[in-house]
Parts: structure tokens; C-alpha cells; sequence
């Protein structure tokens, strides 16, 4: 009927609006987040319906309920895994992960080095706070040393993971870093990432202000300096992002690190889906060519 | 009895035991002949130990059978362990120039073949197998032209010198045993069927091709790594997506990622990647989004003997993933059903929405077997059940604001809409949930939603039961005895009742071949008229017998069980049948002989 091939309705933040409010505490980070990549959306002026949002399990990953796309609420650790056979499925959707620095780098670290290598056309926002909050905090991937939690009350000895030049090492074809305190920076960086072609990994600051009480956004805000500002930056210089990633301390550079856009992504670069996506292609397959495969058997 | 002749060839693994073997297995099938093949060889890829096993005729021949018409040992240490087998009217064909014949048995006719004297072996180093080739068909009373034709398809990519070179040595093996060696009694017959000789692996491949598969993804793991070489090599020709993945975990999480976009999804595994998917088959089911996973087990726990046959998984599979939740689980009865229970199975998962679980082993998934090409349908029923995929059908007839993904029914299925379509949107959670996906787990929680959401699940299995066939029993009604078994054992214990009633000894038997949900009250209705009942299976601590007695209260009177790594012969049925009914033992456990 006509309804499906009416003109195409103005996208409002109204309308992505989820079934329910967020339960995250008040102040968390992750608010301004949602914010942002609704706000993104909007500006993109992507439906809802066209859009599916992928997370594992934690705080942050309960983001999916909250948005008015198609959502799945996956398993811990797995979201990128589910996300990758989403879209190659189906590559006409844009599809979005959401999740935190346990889920993401901890439990979920392998499927986020293969993502990227394999360059699925994704955006993966991870709202890094630094710490466990759904299980009521403890270490993460994330933690700086010395760091005091419950499972490390004497302070964290472990070195934490770089997420940067993690995803720089492992090919991701666009890299960037946003703060949950800055929503327009942040925006801007999830409409990037979401019309990048290809792997696009954004690590966001997203205090947790409820178990770490080192990160906090006080902490952050004097420290964190846009790449942007810098006109000079060129983000097709893998190197120089690079040496940006291994920056800590007193100046922490947010924004774009690192794009390039001539690997192919990993729909793109398969022939099978030359004829549009899976998910619309015939089920059954031309009888000479199932005739040709029961030949090979004679 | 039916009339077979069995072939082994055995060798270090890269000595070529395989090629022979193909060459049979063609030149076999094409003179309208069944065949069965089995594989014994190690988790090494040069040297150990490959004994591979060919046995034929003009009826159907469901395993490896008893007995060795025909060794050709390509190794003294072949020739060593495999002599002894043979009995009266038996043949050995071996290289005289390296292999030397121990002791046989009265009536074994030995052949040595001089193969330097026969064929260059400085230029052929596989002359030994081509010329016991050529000797063996002319023993068979086969005519040369059936061995040139396969040895030229075999080798015409390596050009027309090569071609040649190999047909001369295989015809003067051929020769060669005319002049000295005595020609099989009973020589094969021809008939005008052409079958077509598979693996189960590339059977439930195809089976996939022909569901509708349009995404398969793996990680390697012998024995089901057959099915992800199938995938791979014609998954672009099928219009079919295949991925190798990083781990079990990504597997089965892409697969249902894949699954829950639209398409159908398949993925296989062994026991130790199946372990990794286990709380993936927690999220399918809680999800609701259907996905089949093919279990080929091999012998365990752990990394156990990755080349070896097991009935081990089956309670792996009956308590995957935590909590409860609806799941189907089938076995294959042979290589032939590898391929038709995948779209039987995707048909079941689709409509209850809920995993699917094929449970193969080994035996099946590298064994190979004749089939008719009638029997490969690549246009079964396709039923995709309830799912949604244009915005404009009528499957939302609530009037109550919208859509409900997991809407409460009596069937406990819920219209599944594809994403992408306006109007419908949804999170789908692995969490508890409510009808429109609202998670319930966290600060919304209430005892009464959760258990409505339970029992809409559960209510599925009601359905599931009603869409699969009960079994069968097969064989006279009054046997003596009635084997039970399940899967791929369906063969052997067909063989092995045909023997015991040769032998005087009435049997019947009970495959099953969709193990859940179980057709427990029509199992119940079938043993109780059963005189002796005795369960048939390939493990240690009778799995499935205990399974049965799970479900149903039913014990039986005894058991076969072998957990060796190799297949259960018929004679091995057959012998424990007799020393249970004589009353010696409820538990069997025959001792295989053959040294692999």
C-alpha cells in the first residue's frame, strides 16, 4: 500500500525518542551521548527504521532501549559480532554499537580487534568511563594504574588498554575521540563516523559519577584539547595520530585522530552481495547451478 | 545377505591413500553401484597411520561392514596391522619391493607386485597405488576402460604427458594380474542407477544451499571444517555469504546478527566450539531469533581425539546455555539425511523462532556415501513462519499503539518484523523483557510479566512437538530383541538386525532421529510391546539411554556402547545381542579390531 512509499517524513528528536527513560544515574555521562547521536541523526536526517542499535551488557549498553531505532540488546562483549552479520545481512542499514570499556575492550577485546582489521561499515561509540558500574565498580580495561575499586582496593598494577592506538595498530579506518561534556564536538563526530565508509571507532569520555571519583568531569574538562583547534592536524597521517594517541596528562586530545578512505569495506569488497543485500536476494538458488553442484559429486 | 565387496588402503598420511580411494569410489558409482567410505587417519598431516575403508554393491551399503575383500597396504606398517583380517578368498595387493607379507590365514590369496620392474618409480612416486589399482579392477573382473577414463579426468590438468604416463602404469598393473593373479569369485555387477558420492559435511552444506542459507559462518574445527570448505568454495555461485570468524563466539553471534536482519543463518562447529556458542544459543532463544548450529562431534572432553567418531554431545547439547527455553534438536540417520534435515530443521526454527541444533558426528560428516541425485531436492518447503518483512502486511492488527515484538499468544510465537521496515521498530533483548521489548530485568521488574514472557516461550515447544514426526519401528513387530539407537548408528544396527535374523534371532529396531523435544509417549507406546530392548550408542555413559529414562522413566534391558573412536561394525551388535540374550551381560562393549 502507499504508506510504505509515502515522502519520506522530517526525522525530529521526537521521533527518536525510546519507549522508556534512561535509568542511568543522574550526571552520568552516557546522557549526553544519547543526546548526540540522536542529535546526529536528526541533522542526518536518517529514520529511525533505518537504523539499528547494537550494544552488549553494562550501563552504557542498556543505550539501545532508550532510542527509537531498531535495537538489540545483545550479550556481553558480543555486540560487534551480532553487528557485523547485521550488516552484512542487510548493508543498506546503518548500523551503530554502543557499549562500554569492559564490554568493549575487556570481555568483548577480541571481536574489537577483528572488527576493525575487517573494516565493517559501522560506527562503534564507547562510552569509556573507566571503571565497572553495573556490577558497582570495579577495574576495567580502562583503569589507570593505581586506581582504587573493589576488586583492586590497594590500587589497579595493571597498565590499561590505549583504545586509540589500539585502533589505530589494528587498521580501523577512522578514529576519533569525544567527551560526553562537550555535545557538539561530539555530535559532529558521530555524523562523521556514522558517513564514514568503512570501521569507525569513537572512544567517548562518559564519566561514571557514581564509582570513579578519579575521572571525573572536572578532571577532564581543562585537559581535553580539540584536534580540530590545530589547523595544521591532518588526520590521513597515521603516524603523527599515532604519536597523538600515546598523549596523557595534562593535555588529552579529543576529535578526529584518524580517517582514510581507500580500503574497501568488508560488504563492499564481497561479491555475493554485487546484487543488493542479502536479506532481499531470491532464496532459491537457479536450478543449473544446483545441477552443476550435484555434478561435481557424479 | 547383500552382496558387498570391501576394500582398505592403508598408508602414512601423504602417501596418497586418498586418491585410490576416489578413483574407486568414481569408478563404483558410475557402474550404478552403492557405496560407503570411512576414513581412519590421525590429527597429523604427514606420516601416522590412514586406513580408509571402501565398501560397495549393487543395494544400499550403509557402513564399513566386517570383513576385507581386498587390503592394499602402501606401508609395511599397513601390512603389519591389517593382515591379519583378512580370511579365506581375501586378497592383498602390495609392492614386493618394500612391503613383505607377514603371516596370513588359510585361502588369503597374496600379490605381490614387482613396481620397479613395472612402472619408473624415479619419475612416478605414486606408481605403487596406480599399478595395485590396475591389478585390483582386473581382479574385480572390471574392464580397463572404466579406470583409464577416471585416471585421465583425474589428471588432465597436468597435461596430456601426465595423463599418459599414469594410464600406462595402471594398465600394466592391470596386466600384470592377469598373468599372475586369481580373479575375484562373483565378480561385480552393473546397474543402470548413477548415484552421486558425498560427505556429510557437504551434504548438510547442500542442504543448506538448498534451505535458503544466505549466511554461513565458521571457525575451523575438524570433523565439521568440511561444510565451511563447501560454504567457501560455492557460497559466491549460491548467492551465499561466508565468513570465517575469529572464534565460536563470534560465530554464532554473527550468525544470530545475521539471522535477526532476515536472512537464514547457519554455522557448524565441533564440541569445543559448540561450548563457546552455548551462551549464544541463550540469546537466539531469548531474542527469538531462530539460527541453526551443526554440532559434528567428535570423540572428547577437551581436545579429546579430533579425528576420531563419538556419540559424546548429546548432553551438551540438552543443557546449552543456562535457563530454560524451547530448542530443537535433530540427528541424522545417514550422509543422505544430512541433507534433508537442514531445511526441516530451518522450517521448525523459523516458525517457533528458536535455535536449531543439527547433531552430527564424524562418522557422517567425513564418511562419504552413494547417493541418488533424486534425493538432493534443491526446492524442499521453504516456511519462514511469522515473519514480517514489508511494512504494508497485515500482522499488526493491534490497535493499541503499535507493534509488539514479542507479543503474548497461544502459540507462544509473536510475529517477527525484519529491521528496516517503518512502523515496526523494537529492541530485541537478551535481557527479560516485556511484549514491546521493554526490558524488565533492571528497575522495571514484576513477577508477573516475567512469568507471562516465560510461558509464552515455553507454550512453543507444544508446537515444535507437533511439527516433528514421531519414530518408527522398524522390522518385525514380535522381535526377539529391539536395538534402540539414535543418529548415525541407524546403518550398522539396520545391518546388524538383517544378521541376527539370518541367524534365527528376530529383531526390530527404534531410530530417533529428532531427540528434542522427544516423542517420549509414542516411544513408551512402541517398547512396551518390546520383548527385550537394548540401546545402541557410540559413548561411554549411555547419553542418550539416560536421556531416555529422563524423559520417560523407560529403562531398557541393556546396552551397546563404544567409545573407542571407531564406528561400531555390525558383527559387534551382533555379538552382544547373543551374550545378552543368553543373559551373560546388560552391557556390551565391544573391542574393535581393527589397529588405526
Amino acid at each position: 500500500m502507499a504508506t510504505a512509499l509515502a515522502t519520506p517524513k522530517h526525522v525530529t528528536m521526537t521521533d527518536l525518542k525510546g519507549k522508556v527513560d534512561p535509568d542511568w544515574c543522574p550526571g552520568c555521562g552516557d546522557f549526553g551521548v544519547l543526546a548526540a547521536v540522536q542529535k546526529a541523526l536528526v541533522e542526518l536526517q536518517i529514520p529511525g527504521h533505518n537504523v539499528v542499535t547494537i550494544s552488549g551488557i553494562g550501563c552504557s549498553s542498556n543505550f539501545p532501549g532508550y532510542i527509537n531505532t531498531y535495537g538489540m540488546h545483545t550479550l556481553h562483549g558480543r555486540a560487534l559480532a551480532v553487528a557485523t552479520g547485521v550488516k552484512l545481512a542487510n548493508h543498506d542499514l546503518t548500523v551503530l554499537v554502543t557499549g562500554g570499556d569492559g564490554d568493549g575492550f575487556g570481555i568483548g577485546g577480541n571481536h574489537f580487534l577483528h572488527c576493525m582489521r575487517r573494516n565493517v561499515d559501522l560506527l562503534y561509540i564507547v562510552m569509556d568511563n573507566q571503571i565497572y558500574g553495573l556490577t558497582t565498580g570495579q577495574t576495567s580495561p580502562t583503569s589507570r594504574v593505581g586506581m582504587k575499586t573493589k576488586s583492586m582496593p590497594f590500587g589497579n598494577i595493571e597498565a590499561p588498554v590505549n583504545p586509540i592506538s589500539l585502533a589505530l595498530a589494528a587498521g580501523a579506518t577512522f578514529v576519533a575521540r569525544g567527551f560526553s561534556g562537550e555535545q557538539k564536538h561530539l555530535t559532529e563526530l558521530i555524523k562523521q563516523g556514522i558517513e564514514h565508509k568503512g570501521f569507525s571507532f569513537l572512544d567517548v569520555f562518559s564519566p561514571c559519577v557514581t564509582y570513579n571519583h578519579d575521572n571525573t568531569y572536572q578532571w577532564f574538562r581543562p585537559r581535553v584539547k580539540k584536534l580540530e583547534a590545530d589547523p595544521a592536524y591532518d588526520p590521513s597521517d597515521w603516524v603523527t595520530a599515532m604519536e597523538k594517541s600515546l598523549l596523557w596528562g595534562d593535555e588529552i586530545p579529543i576529535g578526529k585522530f584518524f580517517g582514510r578512505t581507500d580500503v574497501p569495506t568488508l560488504h563492499g569488497a564481497e561479491p555475493v552481495l554485487d546484487s543488493g543485500p542479502l536479506v532481499h536476494q531470491e532464496l532459491r538458488i537457479a536450478p543449473e547451478v544446483t545441477r552443476s553442484f550435484v555434478a561435481e559429486l557424479m | 545377505m547383500r552382496q558387498t565387496f570391501a576394500i582398505g588402503i592403508g598408508g602414512a598420511a601423504g602417501q596418497g591413500v586418498a586418491t585410490p580411494g576416489d578413483i574407486f569410489a568414481k569408478i563404483f558409482s558410475r557402474r550404478g553401484l552403492h557405496l560407503s567410505a570411512y576414513n581412519a587417519y590421525q590429527s597429523i598431516i604427514r606420516g601416522g597411520h590412514t586406513f580408509l575403508t571402501i565398501r560397495t554393491g549393487p543395494e544400499k551399503v550403509s557402513n564399513m561392514g566386517d570383513h576385507l575383500d581386498l587390503l592394499i597396504p602402501l606401508n609395511q606398517d599397513s601390512m603389519n596391522r591389517h593382515l591379519g583380517l583378512l580370511t579365506a578368498r581375501a586378497a592383498c595387493i602390495y609392492n614386493s619391493d618394500s612391503i613383505c607379507p607377514g603371516e596370513s590365514a588359510p585361502g588369503v590369496q597374496l600379490c605381490p607386485i614387482p613396481v620397479s620392474k613395472l612402472a619408473d618409480i624415479t619419475r612416478n612416486k605414486v606408481a605403487q597405488n596406480t599399478l595395485a589399482l590396475g591389478s585390483a579392477l582386473n581382479m574385480m573382473g572390471i574392464g580397463f576402460e572404466a579406470l583409464e577414463s577416471v585416471l585421465t579426468e583425474q589428471f588432465k590438468r597436468k597435461g596430456e604427458a601426465v595423463v599418459s604416463e599414469n594410464v600406462a602404469i595402471a594398465r600394466s598393473g592391470y596386466e600384470y594380474a592377469s598373468g599372475n593373479f586369481k580373479p575375484f569369485a562373483g565378480a561385480l555387477p552393473m546397474t543402470e542407477n548413477r548415484y552421486a558420492v558425498l560427505s556429510g559435511n557437504t551434504a548438510m552444506a547442500m542442504g543448506g544451499a538448498a534451505a535458503g542459507v544466505k549466511f554461513y559462518c565458521a571457525y575451523p574445527m575438524s570433523p565439521s571444517t568440511g561444510v565451511l570448505h563447501w560454504m567457501a568454495a560455492h557460497g559466491r555461485k549460491a548467492g551465499i555469504m561466508v565468513r570465517q570468524v575469529e572464534d565460536e563466539i563470534g560465530v554464532v553471534n554473527m550468525a544470530i546478527g545475521a539471522a535477526h536482519a532476515g536472512v537464514r543463518s547457519m554455522c557448524a562447529t565441533s564440541g569445543g566450539g559448540f561450548a563457546l556458542m552455548s551462551e549464544g544459543l541463550g540469546l537466539s532463544a531469548m531474542m527469538e531469533t531462530p539460527v541453526v548450529v551443526i554440532d559434528c562431534q567428535r570423540a572428547g572432553p577437551s581436545t579429546g581425539v579430533p579425528t576420531k567418531t563419538e556419540q559424546g554431545d548429546l548432553w551438551q547439547m540438552l543443557g546449552a546455555a543456562f535457563g530454560d527455553y524451547p530448542r530443537v534438536i535433530a540427528a541424522p540417520l545417514d550422509i543422505g539425511d544430512c541433507f534433508k534435515v537442514i531445511p526441516e530443521i530451518f522450517n521448525v526454527a523459523d516458525r517457533f523462532q528458536c535455535p536449531g541444533i543439527v547433531l552430527c558426528d564424524l562418522l557422517l560428516s567425513e564418511g562419504r556415501l552413494s547417493v541418488d541425485p533424486k534425493d538432493l531436492d534443491f526446492a524442499p518447503v521453504v516456511d519462514r513462519g511469522e515473519l514480517i518483512t514489508s511494512a504494508t502486511s497485515n500482522s499488526n492488527p493491534d490497535n493499541d499503539g503499535g507493534y509488539k515484538r514479542y507479543k503474548i499468544t497461544e502459540s507462544g510465537v509473536s510475529p517477527r518484523a525484519v529491521p528496516g521496515l517503518p512502523d515496526h521498530t523494537h529492541t530485541a533483548a537478551s535481557d527479560e523483557h516485556d511484549e514491546d521489548g521493554v526490558l524488565i530485568s533492571d528497575e522495571f521488574t514484576n513477577p508477573t510479566k516475567r512469568r507471562a514472557m516465560m510461558e509464552k516461550r515455553m507454550r512453543k515447544v507444544v508446537g515444535i512437538k507437533a511439527a516433528i514426526p514421531a519414530p518408527k519401528l522398524e522390522g518385525p513387530g514380535d522381535a526377539e530383541v529391539t536395538l534402540i539407537g539414535w543418529g548415525s548408528t541407524k546403518g550398522v544396527i539396520e545391518e546388524a538386525c538383517e544378521l541376527l535374523n539370518e541367524q534365527g534371532i528376530s529383531a526390530n529396531q527404534l531410530q530417533i532421529r529428532w531427540l528434542v523435544p522427544l516423542h517420549g509417549e509414542a516411544i513408551l507406546e512402541i517398547l512396551k510391546e518390546s520383548r527385550h530392548t537394548i540401546i545402541v550408542e557410540n559413548n561411554y555413559s549411555g547419553q542418550f539411554a539416560r536421556y531416555l529414562r529422563s524423559e520417560t522413566s523407560f529403562v531398557p534391558d541393556g546396552h551397546i556402547r563404544k567409545y573407542d573412536g571407531e564406528p561400531f561394525m555390525p558383527h559387534h551388535i551382533v555379538e552382544a545381542v547373543k551374550e545378552q540374550l543368553s543373559g551373560k551381560s546388560n552391557l556390551s562393549v565391544p573391542a574393535h579390531e581393527i589397529l588405526v
